[in-house]
């Protein structure tokens, strides 16, 4: 699945991280940094991540 | 189950339906909620919602499949005949979730006063910045998340602030050290903070002053009053299921057959909390939870057991706690750096049980793991 986070929005709350650890992380500078590709296996987290990012900034691209 | 209800078309009532789908549900969805909006999100209405009117919706809503009946509110609930009452009309349903939420406490005497406002939905922040111009003195009252919050807010819009407040600020949601932080920044910003208890407003035709149990008073042209919430549980009356603190819910998600309850609203024996019974009042645990009671339903039971976590805004800084942050734990400071950032460790008897942190986002998942390890 392909996925895509408004770096311009992300407040880096790490919400997305908490819920998909596996495609989200924070560096060292709080920056997030994620796999815009992750597995199909993870979709349920990472929709839930969607939902929990508070200020939505993460987009599941369709197709 | 061929029809399932949601009351409560928030973030734990939207998050149980689409849930529901997921999981394959594939019969009539029904969500009835109070305000006329579609889910949205609250967090902001206290914070940059105040100076800008941004769509807040969230997301996906569309996508579930469901009938919304939207700015109609449950007025009961009908255990015999299984359905759910909205005036005149009844839902009729085979599985429900209860996700009203809460309601915010209002003053006890003025309350209805033009120039008083409380802060809970939407409606109440376009209220509120409409009448950000109403004179420059505004009176927070309460000391809490969203009382510290309001103020740091509407203090940047450059009112006059003053924040009265019974204890500390956020002393009992982050304890001492933690909220001597908040306290000393709003400070420095230029918020006045009175210690005191609010007994009521008054005026003419307007709220005029704000009055204090000692017989002082404080002039306001504007009053926010922040003084905590209670569960939305009014509708439930007469069906055993919502007391003061909450729909109860045991550890397989349901309060009943049938009926589960997310979000706000439902109270449970965490695991983590010594299986005291608990109520969580953040936006993570309305999304998590929402989707839990679906599992519920649908007969897939599972441990319920997240670790709170909780964001808050303080003058361009996020503060954010995991774990248990209350007054009751020992809390220290093991960081302070400049730039307003922190981090404070919370422990019960030794362990640690949460943290708070400003600016030190990527040390999170770390403590996570470590709180999540020592309570299991
Ligand atoms: C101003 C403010 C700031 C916040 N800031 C933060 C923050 O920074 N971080 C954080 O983690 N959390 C924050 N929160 C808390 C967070 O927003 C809530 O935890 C979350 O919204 C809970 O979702 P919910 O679906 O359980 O309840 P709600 O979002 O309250 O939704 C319940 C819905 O049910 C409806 N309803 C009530 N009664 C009935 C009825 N009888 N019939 C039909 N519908 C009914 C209500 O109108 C409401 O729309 C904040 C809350 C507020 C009010
Ligand atoms: S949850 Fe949202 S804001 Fe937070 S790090 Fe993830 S994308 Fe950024």
């Amino acid at each position: 699945m392909k996925i895509r986070v408004d770096m311009a929005k992300c407040e880096t709350h790490a919400q997305c991280v908490f819920a998909a650890p596996e495609a989200f992380a924070l560096d060292d500078d709080d920056e997030l940094v994620y796999d815009p590709g992750p597995d199909d296996g993870l979709r349920a987290k990472i929709e839930q991540a969607a939902l929990m990012c508070p200020v939505q900034a993460i987009f599941i691209e369709q197709g | 189950m061929r029809r399932i209800a949601i009351v409560g078309a928030g973030l734990a009532g939207f998050s149980a339906g689409r849930e529901l789908r997921r999981l394959g549900f594939d019969g009539d969805l029904t969500v009835i909620g109070a305000e006329p909006h579609r889910p949205y999100r609250r967090p902001p209405l206290s914070k940059e919602h105040l100076l800008a009117d941004d769509d807040l919706t969230l997301r996906g809503a569309d996508e579930i499949g469901a009938t919304w009946m939207l700015g109609r509110a449950a007025t009961g609930l009908d255990l015999e005949r299984r359905a759910v009452l909205v005036g005149e009309a009844a839902v009729a349903f085979d599985g429900l979730v209860i996700a009203t939420g809460l309601r915010a406490k209002t003053l006890r005497e003025g309350a209805d006063l033009p120039g008083v406002h409380v802060l809970r939905g939407l409606d109440d922040a376009r209220g509120l910045r409409r009448e950000l111009g109403a004179g420059p003195r505004t009176v927070v009252v309460g000391g809490g998340f969203i009382g510290s919050e309001t103020a740091a807010t509407l203090r940047g819009l450059g009112l006059e602030v003053t924040l009265v407040t019974g204890t500390p600020v956020l002393r009992s949601v982050l304890g001492a050290e933690a909220g001597a932080i908040a306290e000393a920044r709003h400070r420095e910003h230029g918020v006045t903070i009175r210690t005191g208890r609010v007994t009521g407003v008054s005026g003419t035709g307007r709220v005029e002053r704000v009055h204090l149990d000692d017989g002082r008073t404080v002039p306001a042209d504007l009053v926010v009053a922040a003084l905590g919430s209670e569960p939305e549980t009014e509708w439930l009356r007469g069906t055993g299921l919502g007391g003061e603190g909450g729909v109860i819910v045991g550890p397989d998600g349901l309060a009943a057959p049938g009926i589960a309850a997310a979000g706000d609203v439902a109270r449970w024996p965490h695991p983590l909390h010594s299986g005291r019974t608990l109520r969580i009042e953040h936006y993570a645990n309305a999304a998590e939870q929402g989707a839990h009671a679906a599992r519920a339903l649908l007969g897939r039971t599972s441990r319920y057991a997240p670790l709170p976590n909780f964001w808050s805004h303080l003058y361009g800084r996020r503060l954010q706690a995991l774990g248990f942050t209350g007054a009751d734990c020992d809390s220290r400071l093991v960081a302070r750096e400049p730039g307003h950032r922190f981090i404070a460790e919370y422990r019960l008897r030794g362990r640690l049980v949460g943290v708070a942190a400003a600016g030190f986002a990527s040390a999170l998942p770390e403590y996570r793991r470590r709180i999540a390890a020592e309570l299991a």
